[in-house]
């Protein structure tokens, strides 16, 4: 029996006094006060037996940024890298103001400053051993968490500087290293979080466990936007384990001694609604509604270039096409939970979450409390998807324990955490298109109609920012909204626009009788490094070379979140299905941090984007969602993963992102895959079995 | 409320409660172990995947009461330190991304090499294909799954 498992056992058998022993390590370091004492600055703490603690100031949702943010500190720290922890700092001013994993930002935002924070913290041990010694900085030399004397070979290692250094003030203006000199950066590195998500040490935010904790489930209004008009607890205050019930803003709940009770008593809850104005709403009245919009016309546009409307009027050939996706869900695989302790004093909040300064915001506001009293304690995210970028729920389990006294964890059921989502925007998209005699399209228009959570710039993107140089292009935008709510999922606007844009220019190519890959190439031919990634994914595809009967191969061009992707998807149909085989993805994000990370991250967006596009669909019907979980909302599994094949383009450019690089070209490069394969074009997501057969 | 009796990672283990209460919220709520994890609730992602007698099962709709002297393995009591030819396979081959679903993912595949020590790529999708990843780990699962396979044929049956 390991250290964990006696803890537990030992825990359990005392009854009652769990906790402590679960608390994840780091917080117990940060009790350290002799360690602390040892803090170099916001991002780096060596203790005095030589671990060196690199605070992350970001969130972990899988998408490696523990490990990238390390690997930043450590190269200019010079510091063992086995020898490294990594905890989750709270709030604080000193990360600049905003914390939170959002628009696969964490790189591009921390690749300077963190190598700062790292120079500076290993120039600070520098100084310490030069004083220590009684010689000048420069006759002293770091390697490995490790201090040198390069005149006579003494090496003092960094935990026995890290007192004396902690007392030196930040050195102004530190060097950073050339990208030549790089030990780490660069390099593919095995991430730090891996040990404990082998063995079921790993926290996750529905792992907390706290003194005296209760546990918590919410009964919400089935429609968005309904409100409690009255209710009956008597049945569910009976249930065994069950505490108390509480009215909230946005529900009814149920406070227990284990989740399960909680879900018990919930489950006789009796809950009249006031549904609201959504429950009008049903899915085919919001696809007409979009239509309608698109006819009517009249939108402001939000891009023009040349004059489509003449351009297309003497086109040699004009084709038109409308384009639909759903409403999606993000079922990330760890369902919504957050534990909110609200004493008079302040509020600490424990929560996987990819927006740790809006927690902070949302706990101060629904409790009363300054926002320097609430603590926001970072917990690992079984995946986030930009579900975890909102706050609702933050806000909701500050409600719940304000009545309790106590530490409270509520937790979301997966049909919770499915029906009281903020969803991808179900989207609508007509084009029209014009190639001239010689077949290259000469006009493009599109008209979107979705709702939006942020004007025309997310619901636009993918459509408004393309990269080609059609000569004549112009796109408007109908926002309408019935009121579902909506927000953030991975890659954002580009999820449904690169699907109708790749798709549609894959149409004007066929419709020209050009090559797709051809088109592309004239209309990138001045940009110079996405014309490069579209090379190496044709080159490394094997585009043009020859398939079985029944095979297809389709492109995609994708340029997002500072970074330019291109996939060429092989596909087989038969039988009213599809099946994926194989994708090949280039891909220039500028400088790569973790190559390994990069890879991980491609495939991880395919798998994503193909959920979508095989299989992901919401559907409403009277203002509520119709599914619940995986049995009506399916993802993709292991036998329908495709191999994936990544191919960096190697570049000293600014780092681009790479969380949400891959996910809008796999529909595209899959359903123009499909259209070589057997001729069907696809227009709508998800992809069905009547659309193949 | 009554008294289960069963074996949890090789010791004796009582529990008080409700017999309909199903084993992953006692391990997870009344025992404090947490590494198996609640994804769906309804035997659809596999999340909660547990060893029941040496089977895999989902620990989300079994009630306490069916575990009763019986022998359960959760993720914790794969190996005493991760070397488990899964876990070191999953370590090499640095599976997990947010690592939510591997706890299930593993003890899958901790069950599936334990019938099939040599398992091809229709046994790891036949096996695995009901365990769902939304980080889209699967290549790197498969890959690691036949690492563990020639580790165990190494290291000799475990």
């Amino acid at each position: 029996m390991n250290r964990r498992n006696f803890l537990r056992s030992s825990a359990a058998a005392a009854g009652g006094l769990l906790i402590g022993c679960y608390l994840p390590e780091r917080r117990r370091l940060s009790a350290d006060t002799a360690a602390a004492s040892n803090k170099l600055n916001a991002w780096v703490l060596v203790g005095n037996d030589d671990t060196v603690t690199l605070y992350i100031h970001k969130a972990e949702m899988g998408q490696g940024t523990v490990t990238s943010l390390s690997m930043l500190l450590a190269e200019e720290l010079e510091c063992d890298w086995s020898k490294i922890r990594t905890e989750f700092p709270g709030v604080d001013r000193a990360y600049g103001g905003f914390q939170g994993v959002v628009g696969s930002q964490s790189i591009r935002s921390s690749y300077n400053s963190l190598r700062q924070a790292g120079a500076s913290a290993r120039e600070m041990l520098v100084e310490a051993a030069a004083q220590k010694w009684g010689v000048d900085k420069s006759a002293c030399r770091a390697e490995k968490s490790t201090v040198v004397n390069t005149a006579s070979g003494a090496r003092l290692t960094y935990g026995s500087l890290a007192e004396a250094a902690a007392k030196l003030p930040a050195p102004a203006n530190v060097a950073l290293k050339d990208p030549s000199q790089f030990k780490i950066v660069g390099k593919s590195m095995k991430r730090l979080d891996t040990p404990g998500k082998v063995d079921g040490s790993t926290t996750f935010g529905i792992d907390v466990r706290l003194p005296n904790m209760l546990y918590a489930v919410v009964e919400r209004c089935p429609v968005f936007g309904g409100t409690v008009a009255s209710f009956d607890d008597t049945k569910a205050k009976a249930t065994p384990g069950v505490k108390s019930v509480v009215k909230i803003s946005n529900g009814v709940a149920v406070i227990a001694d284990s989740t399960w009770a909680a879900m018990e008593g919930r489950r006789k809850l009796v809950v009249q609604w006031d549904e609201g104005k959504v429950a009008a709403f049903s899915t085919p009245g919001i696809t007409q509604a979009f239509a309608d919009a698109v006819a009517q016309g009249g939108a402001p546009p939000a891009r023009t270039v040349g004059d489509a409307a003449a351009a297309l009027a003497g086109a040699a050939k004009k084709l038109d096409a409308v384009y639909q996706t759903p409403y999606l869900a993000h079922a990330p695989m760890e369902p919504l939970n957050c534990t909110a302790w609200v004493r008079p004093d302040g509020v600490e909040v424990w929560v996987s979450t990819q927006m740790q300064s809006g927690a902070q915001q949302i706990a101060a506001q629904k409790s009363g409390l300054p926002a320097q009293k609430v603590q926001i304690h970072t917990e690992y995210m079984g995946g986030g998807f930009g579900r975890r970028g909102g706050v609702d729920y933050i806000g909701e389990a500050v409600e719940v324990a304000k009545s309790a006294g106590v530490p409270v964890k509520v937790t979301w059921s997966r049909e919770d955490d499915m029906r009281h989502d903020t969803y991808r925007p179900a989207s609508y998209c007509r084009f029209a298109g014009g190639v001239d005699a010689e077949g290259w399209p000469v006009a493009w228009t599109a008209s979107i109609a979705c709702p939006s959570f942020a004007g025309a710039n997310t619901s636009t993107e993918g459509v408004r920012d393309m990269a080609y140089t059609v000569p004549n292009f112009s796109v408007d935008y109908h926002n309408v909204d019935p009121g579902i709510p909506v927000s953030y999922w991975r890659s954002v606007g580009y999820s449904q626009n690169t699907f109708f844009a790749e798709s549609f220019l894959d149409e004007m190519a066929h419709a020209g009788g050009k090559d797709p890959v051809e088109v592309r190439r004239r209309f990138l031919a001045k940009n110079p490094r996405l014309l490069a990634t579209l090379e190496l994914a044709a080159e490394k595809a094997g585009w043009g070379k020859p398939l079985p009967a029944g095979w297809g191969r389709g492109v995609s061009v994708v340029n997002n979140i500072g970074s330019n992707t291109v996939q060429i998807a092989e596909v087989s149909v038969a039988k009213g299905k599809v099946k994926v085989h194989r994708v090949v993805c280039a891909v220039d994000c500028g400088a790569v941090v973790n190559p390994a990370g990069v890879a991980q991250q491609i495939a991880s967006g395919i798998a994503f984007g193909l959920s979508a596009a095989l299989k992901g669909g919401v559907t409403i019907k009277n203002g509520r969602v119709e599914q619940g979980n995986f049995d009506r909302y399916d993802v993709v599994r292991i036998d329908e993963m495709p191999n994936v094949e990544v191919h960096i383009v190697p570049s000293q450019a600014a780092s681009g992102g790479i969380g949400e690089a891959s996910t809008p070209g796999i529909a595209p490069a899959v359903c123009n895959a499909i259209f070589a394969a057997t001729g069907k074009r696809i227009r709508q997501l998800p992809i069905r079995p009547e659309d193949l057969a | 409320m009554a008294a289960v009796n069963f074996t949890l990672n090789g010791h004796p283990q009582t529990v008080d409660a409700v017999p309909a209460m199903p084993l992953l919220w006692v391990l997870r709520d009344t025992l404090g172990m947490t590494g198996t994890k609640f994804g769906c609730g309804m035997s659809l992602c596999g999340a909660c995947t547990v060893h029941i007698d040496g089977q895999p099962q989902r620990s989300c709709v079994t009630p306490i009461s069916a575990v009763a002297g019986k022998k359960v393995t959760t993720i914790e009591g794969l190996s005493p330190d991760r070397s488990h030819p899964i876990q070191m396979a999953w370590i090499e081959e640095d599976v997990p991304q947010c690592g939510y679903c591997q706890s299930g993912q593993i003890m899958t595949a901790a069950a599936l090499l334990s019938k099939t020590s040599n398992p091809t790529d229709a046994d790891i999708d036949e096996a695995m294909r009901n365990n769902i990843c939304r980080c889209g780990t699967y290549e790197d699962i498969r890959r690691a799954l036949h690492r563990a396979a020639e580790l165990k044929r190494a290291g000799g049956a475990r």
